[in-house]
This record gives C-alpha cells, sequence and structure tokens, in this order.
C-alpha cells in the first residue's frame, strides 16, 4: 500500500502548495491591488488614524483635528472660520471624501507621502505616534477677510494673485459651507451634507476657480491688449474710426451703448466709459484668430492648476464675425473664471508678464523642515511692456475720471475696469457686475484683483460692476496694501 | 541465554524515543504563543497584558500533561504531532484574544445582542477539555487496532451524527449544529474521524475483492455491482448532505476522504477517476438546484461586486485583509481584520492572521499544516497493519483537505464552506475533535514505531546449530 500512501502525501503537498501559491498571489501580487480598492475602510482608517496635518495661513493654521472616540476613526477634520476658507481648503470628510487642497494634499496632511518616508522611518524608531505634515499657502488672511466680508450675503466670488510671482492672496466663494459640518460620518454630518446637495445656490462650488461667467466689459482689457500688440492701434488718445450706431457684422442689429459719446472715441476714452461700439469694432478688425492669439497668452482655453484645478475659460475658436465682435466685449461665446480676470489683470500690472498663478507655496515635513516650495514661474508674455503700461495707464484714467471710481484708494495708484454681463438669453437673468483692478506702489503692484457679484440688480450699464464689485476689490487691494 | 545470541536477524536495538525532543519542541510551541499575547498587549495597550500569566501557564499547563501522557502511554510516538498541535492552538488562543479586545466587534455585539461576552476564555475551556479527550485516548485505546471491532457501529454512529443536524435550525445558511441548551455541537468535525474508522475497517475487509475481482472496459478497472454499493452510498450521503444541510465543505470532505482511502486500499487509479466524475456530476447536479451553493459560487467568482457585497462583505473583507497584511504583515493588534465582523475570530481567523502576521506568517502557517499533514502520511508509511496504514492516511487526509477547502475559501481559491481552521478557530466542536483525531494519530505512530519485540528464543535454530560454544 506504500506506492498509493506515497502519492497521497504527493497530492496533500500540492493542496498546500496551491495555498502557498494563492498566499503569495494575495498578499505580494495583489496587495497593491486590494490596498486601494474602493471598498477598502482602510484607506479611510487609515486616513483618519493619525492627526492630520494642517493647512495654513499667515503662520496660523486654518484647519485642525479633532479627537474623536468612534472605533474606526480616531480623528476627525475641524476648520478656523470653514466658510471662508472653504473655497482655499475644500473639505476632508470622513464619509463623504476630500476635495481641493485636503485631497490634492493628502498624502503629505496624513502622513503617507513619500516625500515623508524618511520622516515616518524616523518615527518608527523614536516611537513617536505618526504625523501629518503641513501645507502652507500663499493667501493672505487680511485680503481673504476682506474678500469675503465684501461678498457678504451676495452671491459671487473673488479671486486676488500677487501679479510679481502669481501667488493667488484670496481665494473667496459666497454663498460658502463650512466642512465642519460634514466632517464626521453621523447623522448630523448627512443631513449637512444632503442640505448642501439640495441646495440650490450651490454652496460647494467653488465660484472663483470653477464657475465661468461671461466677464462682460472687463474683457475689453483684453480686446484692448489685442489691438495694441497687433497694432491695430497705435495711439490711444487718437479718435478710433467708429460710427455711432456701429452694426454688428452679418447682423441687422446695432451695437448698444450704454455709454454716450462713443462716435470715434479714442481708446482711452473708450475704455472710460466703456464703450460697446469701440471695442466690438476693435475686435472685428483685429480678427477672431488674432484676438484667439491674445486670449490665449492670457491664459484662455486652458485648465489651470493652481494646483487646484481651474475650469478653462474660452474664447471660441470658431466664431462668424458677428460672434468674435460681441465676444469681443465679454459677451457671445466668452466665458472667464473670475482667476482668469484676475489673471489677465496682473499681466497687465506686471507690464506684461502673466506670472503662473499657485496657492501652495510649501510643504512641510511634521518637524516643519521644507519638503518643497513652490517658486515662481512664468506663463507667458500676453502683451509687450510698452503696451502693458499703455493698459495702466487706460485702466488708471477708468478709476480716476471713468466708472470705477469706487476703488479709489489714497495715496496709491488704482488702475481698473468694471463690467456688466448679460446673464442667460435675451438677458434674462440678473446680469453680473464685475470689477478688476491692481494697486501699484513705488516698486510695482503687490496685488490684482477680480471680483465677480451674481445678484446685481441694476439692468445694462456699467453702473452695477463699478458699485457693487468696486467695493469689494477695493478692501481687498487695501488689507493687502496695509500689510505691507 | 542472553538476546545476543540469537541468531534471528532482527536486532532488539531500541528505536530511539524522541520524547525529550518533544518537550523540547513543546517549550517553543508554548513559548511563541506567550511571546505573541505580550506582543498584542504591547501593541493594544503598551503595557503587559493582565492575563498573561494566567494563559501562557494555561497553555503550558496542558502541554506538560499531554506531554507527560505520551511519555508514558505512547512512549514512541512521533515527537512533531503534539508540539505542532499546541502551537496551533496557543496561536489561536491568542488571535482570539485579540479579536476580543476589538472595539469595533465589542460595539457591534453591543448593539446587536447588548452585551459582549469575550470568547478567549471559552476557547481555553474547549482546548482543555480537548487535551482531556486526548489524554483519554491515549489512555483508553490501548492499540488502535482494537477500533477495527467498531467498523459497522462506527458507521451508524457517523450517519447518525451527519443527519442530526437537519432536525435543527440553519444558522447563517447552513445546518450543521445541533443545539443542546446553551452547547453547540458541530457533529460534522467529530464524523470525519469515525467515518475514517468505519473505511478504515471495511476496506481492510473488501479491499482485494475491490481490487482484484472486476471487468475490464476502455483500459479502466469496473468493479462489481455489489463491491460498488458502499462508493455509491457514501456519495449519495454526501449528496444528501449537501442538499439538506447545505453544507459543502463536509461532503467534500467526506467524498474526498472516501476516494483517498479507497485508492489507498486497493491501489488502483480507476477509483480516483470514478471518483472525480461522480463529485463531478453530483457537484454540478447539486449546483443546478441548490440556491446556497449557486450563491456561494457567485460570491466567489464576484467578490466585489455590488450584488455579493449587498448580500455578505464577507470574501471581500477577507481578501482585503491579506492584501493589507502584505509580505510582513501589520504586527499583532495592529491590524483591521475585525472588518469582516462576527467570523473574523471563527471561519475567518486566518485572514487575521493573513493581516497581521503578513505573508511571512501565512507561509509559516500553512507549512504547520503541512507538517502535521506529512507527520500523519509518514505514520501512515510507517505503520504496519493495513488498519493503521488505512486510519493513519484518512485522518491525515482529511485534515488536508480540510485545511485546504478552509483556507482555499477564506482566500478566495475555491468558493467558501462552513468548515472552520482546525485548532486556531474559535469554537468547540473543532478543537476538541482535532485534539481526538491527533491523539489516534500518535497512537498509530507509536505502534508504529515502537521497536518489535524480541524474538522468543527459537529452539528450532539452536537445533540445527552445528557448532555450539
Amino acid at each position: 500500500m506504500n506506492k498509493p500512501l506515497r502519492r497521497i502525501a504527493i497530492f496533500c503537498g500540492l493542496l498546500i502548495l496551491a495555498l502557498l501559491v494563492r498566499t503569495n498571489w494575495l498578499q505580494f501580487v495583489e496587495a497593491e491591488e486590494l490596498n486601494t480598492h474602493d471598498r477598502n475602510r482602510r484607506v479611510l482608517i487609515d486616513r483618519y488614524a493619525s492627526e492630520r496635518g494642517n493647512i495654513i495661513v499667515d503662520g496660523k493654521p486654518i484647519t485642525g483635528s479633532a479627537k474623536t472616540d468612534d472605533t474606526d476613526f480616531a480623528f476627525k477634520r475641524t476648520y478656523v472660520n470653514g466658510p471662508m476658507w472653504a473655497p482655499v481648503t475644500g473639505y476632508a470628510s470622513q464619509a463623504f471624501g476630500a476635495n481641493q487642497i485636503e485631497n490634492l494634499e493628502d498624502g503629505i496632511l496624513t502622513g503617507n507621502s513619500d516625500q515623508l518616508f524618511f520622516d515616518r522611518t524616523m518615527a518608527m524608531f523614536t516611537g513617536d505616534k505618526k504625523k501629518g505634515g503641513n501645507v502652507v499657502t500663499t493667501l493672505n488672511g487680511a485680503a481673504q477677510q476682506a474678500a469675503f466680508k465684501g461678498l457678504g450675503s451676495k452671491k459671487g466670488a473673488v479671486a486676488a494673485i500677487d501679479p510679481k510671482t502669481g501667488k493667488i492672496l484670496a481665494l473667496a466663494s459666497t454663498p460658502s459651507y463650512d466642512p465642519s459640518a460634514f466632517a464626521g460620518y453621523g447623522a448630523a454630518d448627512e443631513k449637512a451634507w444632503n442640505a448642501l446637495e439640495k441646495d440650490k445656490d450651490k454652496p460647494t462650488l467653488n465660484r472663483a476657480l470653477r464657475e465661468v461667467y461671461p466677464p462682460g466689459s472687463t474683457f475689453k482689457v483684453v480686446t484692448a491688449a489685442a489691438a495694441l500688440e497687433h497694432g491695430v492701434v497705435k495711439d490711444i488718445d487718437e479718435p478710433t474710426d467708429t460710427p455711432e450706431p456701429w452694426k454688428i457684422p452679418l447682423s441687422t442689429q446695432p451695437m448698444k451703448n450704454h455709454a454716450s459719446g462713443c462716435e470715434n472715441a479714442t481708446l482711452n476714452r473708450a475704455m472710460e466709459v466703456s464703450c460697446n461700439s469701440v471695442f466690438a469694432k476693435l475686435g472685428d478688425e483685429v480678427s477672431r484668430d488674432k484676438m484667439l492669439e491674445t486670449a490665449s497668452k492670457f491664459g484662455f482655453n486652458a485648465e489651470h492648476f493652481v494646483p487646484v484645478r481651474a475650469s478653462s475659460s474660452t474664447y471660441d475658436k470658431n466664431m462668424d464675425r458677428g460672434g468674435n465682435a460681441l465676444s469681443s466685449i465679454g459677451q457671445f461665446n466668452t466665458t472667464a473664471t473670475p482667476l482668469q480676470m484676475a489673471m489677465v489683470t496682473a499681466a497687465i500690472a506686471n507690464d506684461g508678464k502673466l506670472m503662473k498663478p499657485y496657492m501652495i507655496d510649501q510643504l512641510e515635513a511634521p518637524n516643519l523642515d521644507v519638503i518643497e516650495k513652490t517658486e515662481p514661474q512664468e506663463l507667458s508674455r500676453p502683451v509687450s511692456q510698452e503696451n502693458a503700461q499703455l493698459l495702466q495707464k487706460m485702466m488708471e484714467n477708468v478709476v480716476q475720471k471713468g466708472t470705477g471710481g469706487n476703488a479709489q484708494i489714497n495715496g496709491v495708484t488704482v488702475g481698473g475696469k468694471t463690467g456688466t454681463a448679460e446673464n442667460g438669453f435675451n438677458n434674462e437673468g440678473t446680469p453680473y457686475a464685475w470689477f478688476i483692478s491692481y494697486a501699484k506702489t513705488g516698486d510695482g503692484s503687490p496685488v490684482a484683483v477680480a471680483v465677480v457679484v451674481e445678484d446685481s440688480d441694476a439692468r445694462g450699464g456699467d453702473i452695477s460692476g463699478g458699485g457693487l464689485a468696486a467695493p469689494i476689490a477695493k478692501a481687498v487691494m487695501k488689507a493687502v496694501l496695509d500689510k505691507k | 541465554m542472553s538476546v545476543v545470541t540469537n541468531t534471528t536477524t532482527i536486532g532488539a536495538i531500541d528505536a530511539p524515543s524522541r520524547r525529550n525532543t518533544e518537550l523540547m519542541l513543546l517549550g517553543f510551541a508554548v513559548a511563541v504563543p506567550v511571546l505573541a499575547y505580550i506582543n498584542v498587549g504591547l501593541a493594544l495597550d503598551g503595557k503587559l497584558p493582565a492575563g498573561v500569566l494566567g494563559y501562557g501557564l494555561g497553555l503550558g499547563l496542558l502541554a506538560a500533561v499531554a506531554h507527560l501522557v505520551v511519555r508514558k502511554f505512547a512512549k514512541y510516538a512521533d515527537p512533531l504531532l503534539l508540539p505542532l498541535a499546541v502551537l496551533l492552538n496557543g496561536l489561536g488562543l491568542v488571535m482570539i484574544w485579540r479579536l476580543d479586545q476589538s472595539p469595533r466587534l465589542i460595539q457591534r455585539a453591543e448593539g446587536a445582542f447588548g452585551s459582549f461576552t469575550p470568547d478567549a476564555p471559552k476557547q481555553m475551556l474547549y482546548s482543555a477539555i480537548g487535551i482531556a479527550l486526548f489524554v483519554g485516548v491515549l489512555l483508553l485505546l490501548k492499540d488502535h487496532r482494537i477500533l477495527q471491532r467498531y467498523t459497522y457501529i462506527s458507521m451508524a454512529l457517523a450517519l447518525v451524527l451527519l443527519v442530526l443536524p437537519m432536525f435543527f435550525p440553519a444558522r447563517n445558511g447552513a445546518k450543521i449544529w445541533i443545539s443542546l441548551g446553551p452547547i453547540n455541537i458541530q457533529p460534522g468535525e467529530f464524523a470525519k474521524i469515525i467515518i475514517a474508522i468505519f473505511f478504515s475497517g471495511y476496506l481492510m475487509v473488501k479491499r482485494d475483492a475491490l481490487a482484484l475481482a472486476s471487468r475490464r472496459v476502455m483500459g479502466l478497472y469496473l468493479p462489481r455491482g455489489r463491491d460498488l454499493g458502499p462508493i455509491l452510498m457514501v456519495w449519495a450521503m454526501s449528496i444528501l448532505i449537501l442538499v439538506f444541510e447545505t453544507d459543502l465543505g463536509t461532503s467534500l470532505l467526506f467524498f474526498g476522504l472516501f476516494v483517498i482511502m479507497l485508492y489507498v486500499a486497493t491501489e488502483r487509479t480507476s477509483w480516483i477517476v470514478f471518483g472525480l466524475l461522480m463529485s463531478a456530476a453530483g457537484a454540478v447536479g447539486v449546483a443546478t438546484f441548490e440556491r446556497h451553493v449557486q450563491q456561494r459560487v457567485e460570491f466567489w467568482l464576484n467578490p466585489f461586486a455590488d450584488k455579493t457585497w449587498a448580500q455578505s462583505e464577507q470574501i471581500g473583507q477577507a481578501l482585503m485583509s491579506f492584501g493589507a497584511g502584505g509580505t510582513l504583515g501589520t504586527g499583532l493588534g495592529q491590524g483591521n481584520s475585525d472588518l469582516i465582523m462576527f467570523a473574523a475570530n471563527s471561519d475567518f481567523i486566518l485572514s487575521s492572521f493573513g493581516e497581521e502576521l503578513g505573508l511571512a506568517g501565512m507561509m509559516a502557517f500553512l507549512m504547520i499544516y503541512g507538517l502535521i499533514v506529512e507527520r500523519g502520511v509518514r505514520t501512515a508509511l510507517a505503520a504496519r497493519d493495513p488498519f493503521g496504514k488505512l486510519l493513519a492516511i484518512g485522518l491525515s487526509g482529511a485534515f488536508a483537505i480540510q485545511v485546504f477547502v478552509v483556507a482555499g475559501g477564506v482566500m478566495g481559491l475555491i468558493p467558501l464552506t462552513g468548515m472552520t481552521m482546525p485548532f486556531v478557530a474559535a469554537g468547540g466542536s473543532s478543537v476538541i475533535a482535532n485534539w481526538a483525531l491527533i491523539a489516534i494519530l500518535i497512537r498509530i505512530s507509536d505502534t508504529a514505531r515502537r521497536p518489535a519485540p524480541a524474538p522468543a528464543p527459537s529452539p528450532d535454530a539452536e537445533m540445527t546449530q552445528v557448532v555450539r560454544p
């Protein structure tokens, strides 16, 4: 009977071998896949197992971690002044995931990033508890406060940039939400989350980065830049050849002007009172392709990562002449995010050099060592230095004599442009009030702002842009200037 | 007259008893779980667990009693079987105790039943009963051949044990339990030993008939109808168990056991072919009718599908446990295998080990089981009587199949069945029955390795000597 016994022994050996192969397959080959599986609760448990690092503004954390008595999640995210900072931080919720910086820098914040491998290994030897690293932002607390307060109960957004470096100084969006309200996974959190999801005003929408609006008259700055760059206008104080009324090409409609005295107005004058006819005609003369070229250099038609992804602003590539003329005054198919218009302003304020916007200054290890620092980067040069200064001259004129008077700050040169964008088909929606501006001191400009307020009551004209949005821009600029 | 003067060729040099080897190995088998226990305590609370003395002494005492009984009553037994079983039992205790500390499981139990009772003390008690049975078997069973007398009684007993659960309500979808008040017994665990005894006795008598009285048809030896009867009966029985008790594992175990023993007894490969064909036919047949079986296969094929997840997260959670363990494991006490919930310390205890000890620990674990099987097969090879050979191979084969079916199910290699990992899983029947199984193997190995008694002086041989001193 020994021969079959030996065979049975081999068979039993094969059974054990099959198990050995399977365990190798599971724990070595497939381990990574299983560990990152959507259904694997360990990912979440691990994310909240140790104290999460903080997001820092002006040296102070705007986030925190609270110890819980939960069996799965030892810590819960807390936020300091959550609604004000939500467009910057995003949220980190035990039940509903994370977004924006909380999501993008999750590795650093949880301490799981490969960049923190050395720190983790050291902590293992010293017996320290694992801790997350910090994300230091470029934001300016005072400017953010001014922006958020300025928007108040209105619906809108503010984006402010340091033109010289591209650092984002303020990023506000209203109505906002408090990410603390649903940081856990209990019934209250679920209720808060569902309420947000159902809210018609979309508080979770980051209007500064993700919402595109028709930029209205603020886009005239881009048209003026294109006209100067492509040699259509050589002297901003020379009358343009603009009839009143001016007919939109391929259409019987005349271009409506809300301002008077636009016939043959100079570029400077047309900017001051915001003449539609002059800019529409200029856009037509520059031609669609060259308008597109300049707009693209300013950052249109591309997504920007700051590192949170900002939606792409558009200047349509396939319009007819009439469409191009309308688009040149920021209507028709032209759309822009507040960040995009802040970039336009920043490029002009920085003498034509557009810096890549960013809001993470550096990443720190738990022991505060700097792991990664963002260096300012040039994105493009949409206009030459001379033309940028001509544009500055016109924008400063807008604030001194024109529609942007509300943005004047004593003792500081301010340049700006108002805008009121028609909203919806046949202008049915309430128009959007826009204001873009920059402040200038002796050594260049420290701040460029774009403000959009959605629910302006005034219909037509640029009054609402100057009336509603300009004071907010002024407050933000003042906050930055005062800190200097 | 001295032994040396005997002229027969069989020497009477004592085979080494290896009892001291066993004692040393037992020292390790107790020390490893105690260190593991301390490890869990340090990982969970940062201090020595309060029960370390109690559990350590308890396990040590049980091991010592078992060792002394073996030393006295089975002197020549295989020295590895007892330490391996003690090691597994001890590690199982540690893991069960570790899962008792899980806040997640405590919270769940309090939510579901209003209170939480730890499983480790119960398991300690079952281990003690198991060792007591081990001792009892070694004391009462002086020679394993006595069991031959109970061939048909064993068959009847096995049938009763297997049929009984049909009259008790199903638990977690399978009718494999007998509930007597607070005591729950899984008779299948005991039946596997008793049925091996029946098979050994029956086959020893019938093996010549089965092997030789057959017609050759298309290259295969077909047995006669009357000899084929019992195998058909066992096949039918395993199918019936599957149908009525929805116990996939036990039916597979019995059928595999019978085919192995039949093959060893008759030395004919054709029996394996029959066996495989019949089990395939049976499995396909049952799978087309039995919803429970279909569901198990469905869960196995798509462990992460939404439909599976809604009904049973267990397999998916177990797979993720193994993944979380990776190569070196999270360390004892630091995993999240309790996400599998109530079965984390019983059916799925292997995934708890997989997560906390990692691939390295799993390989070691499987090798321990492999070693037990291998020592069992060696015992069968060494046994001098066919009954002992058959019984030893039957028990080791059953053990191997059970390990494969359970571990394979938990690791997603085959569909999950309702059996438990021998010695480590929480649950009384399994621990107690497997201690009895080890006791019988030890008894057979003792008989097998016992040196042959000195032959009686042979007067005939002396008479033929020409030259006398």
